[in-house]
């Protein structure tokens, strides 16, 4: 229950984090995708399903205020979270390099996917000025903030640990 | 462990493909709905709405005291400076309010005998703080801290400063989305104000980045549209109110039909420093049923 309030708490702060603080110190425009990285981060450190669930009420608050359709972005951020769930036998928490490749990665995906979607469907066909423009910049911005913000998801996602061992002794 | 504790906890274990396929289609589904019927998730709205939205007013509110301290300090110098100047100014200024005051008197007999009204100053106007923008980089809209509690309805038209913002597409009790004229899937249908010839002005993300939006299906057979002229909301948009100004010509070309015109526009209003915008209350169904 206690796991649940936190990482609830967690999707609101990088929400209202991305939306306001991060919007006013956009470089060209482009600000980092913080819930890409939540949503990624606990997908390979806590599993498929959790990774999947937190990526759906990730997408889910951001359909309910700035999407088109309720719904659409629920649906690709629970996949990246499910995809990124498949990676938890090869993870460990000393190595940095799977996740910045998984959450780059992860964000590719979803902005290719947006892309496409949104945009390549009513006929803006410019794809490379999107790609540099936009998709490579916002990569480059994630990962900057990944090295920040790393740290503290994967101390949280300790103490989750360490608690479950704990009540799972407390049964034993 | 004893074997009744193991069996209630394999009891709430689904398998997370099962999950992910139901999950799947419930998003299907939503969307399905969204795009057949109007409902947008009312109730989610509302409560997403008074969880989130008070941690965006307090972050909000927080950096923009911080920048505005910052750029107080920064400021200082200049103001002081500017202040002498102004002072001169003002005297200059007073003598001719005079002549000005005499000349509105003036205007407003006119105005009385032509039966003119302005518009504009008419319309009833509310203040909105923006308190969040939209999370990804692809689209341009925003959320202001003012909802259906404070009257907002969708639909409504957002100016800041003197030109045209956006719609309000979304309201939840205390919050509401802005959709802004910049977006790239938004068109106004806007009309130039020495000609009153029609044009379609619609964003695009690409030539955003230079600062300018698109605009099109210009016929000005008279060919007098240049580079600097006005554009404003036109009296045939079924939704925005007319006369709001959008922007100015910036560029201006012949379509390869030989017959319309297209070409950018630069907007009249600053979006990457927006931070409080005017929500006008009234809207244009009600405007026509009204009178």
């Amino acid at each position: 229950m206690r796991k649940n309030i936190t990482i609830g708490l967690m999707i609101i702060i990088c929400f209202t984090l991305q939306n306001v603080l991060f919007r006013s110190i956009t470089f060209g425009g482009i600000g980092p995708n913080l819930m890409v990285v939540l949503t990624s981060s606990f997908g390979f450190m806590r599993g498929k399903k959790n990774g999947m669930i937190i990526g759906f009420f990730s997408g889910l608050f951001m359909d309910i205020f700035f999407g088109s359709a309720l719904g659409l972005y629920a649906l690709i951020y629970m996949y990246i979270g499910y995809t990124n769930g498949a990676f938890h036998k090869i993870f460990y928490p000393q190595d940095i390099k799977l996740p910045l490749i998984l959450i780059a990665g992860s964000d590719l995906a979803l902005n290719l996917i947006t892309y496409c979607l949104l945009f390549l469907l009513r006929g803006r066909f410019h794809f490379v000025f999107y790609l540099s423009n936009i998709i490579l910049p916002e990569i480059v911005y994630t990962i900057a903030v990944t090295i920040i913000l790393y740290p503290i998801i994967l101390l949280i996602n300790k103490t989750f640990d360490q608690t479950e061992k704990r009540s799972d002794q407390k049964f034993v | 462990m004893s074997p009744i504790i193991k069996r209630k906890r394999d009891k709430f274990t689904l398998p997370s493909k099962y999950l992910l396929l139901i999950l799947t289609f419930l998003c299907v589904i939503l969307m399905g709905i969204t795009f057949t019927t109007d409902y947008l998730g009312g109730s989610l709205g509302t409560i997403s709405g008074y969880v989130v939205v008070p941690f965006q007013r307090g972050v909000s509110s927080v950096g923009g005291w911080l920048s505005n301290r910052s750029e107080e300090l920064a400021q200082l110098r200049d103001v002081l400076q500017e202040n002498e100047e102004l002072k001169k100014q003002v005297d200059e200024l007073s003598i001719q309010i005079t002549e000005l005051q005499q000349e509105k008197y003036e205007l407003n007999s006119l105005r009385e005998l032509y039966e003119l009204d302005s518009q504009y100053a008419d319309y009833e106007k509310t203040g909105a703080r923006i308190i969040g923008r939209d999370s990804g980089n692809w689209f341009h809209s925003f959320l202001i801290d003012k909802g259906s509690d404070d009257g907002i309805e969708i639909d409504m038209n957002v100016i800041a400063g003197n030109g045209l913002v956006g719609i309000v597409t979304y309201t939840g009790p205390n919050w509401s989305r802005v959709t802004s004229i910049i977006n790239d899937n938004s068109n106004v249908s806007g009309m130039i104000l020495a000609t009153s010839d029609n044009l379609i002005v619609s964003g695009n993300l690409e030539l955003m980045k230079s600062g300018v939006i698109s605009f099109g299906q210009l016929v000005d057979s008279a060919n007098q549209v240049a580079p600097g002229d006005k554009i404003v909301t036109s009296q045939i948009s079924d939704k925005y109110l007319p006369g709001i100004l959008i922007g100015y010509i910036s560029d201006i070309q012949t379509d390869s039909n030989n017959l319309t015109k297209s070409g950018k526009v630069t907007p009249a209003v600053d979006f990457e420093h927006l931070e409080e915008v005017l929500v006008i209350k009234k809207q244009k169904q009600q405007t026509g049923d009204g009178s």
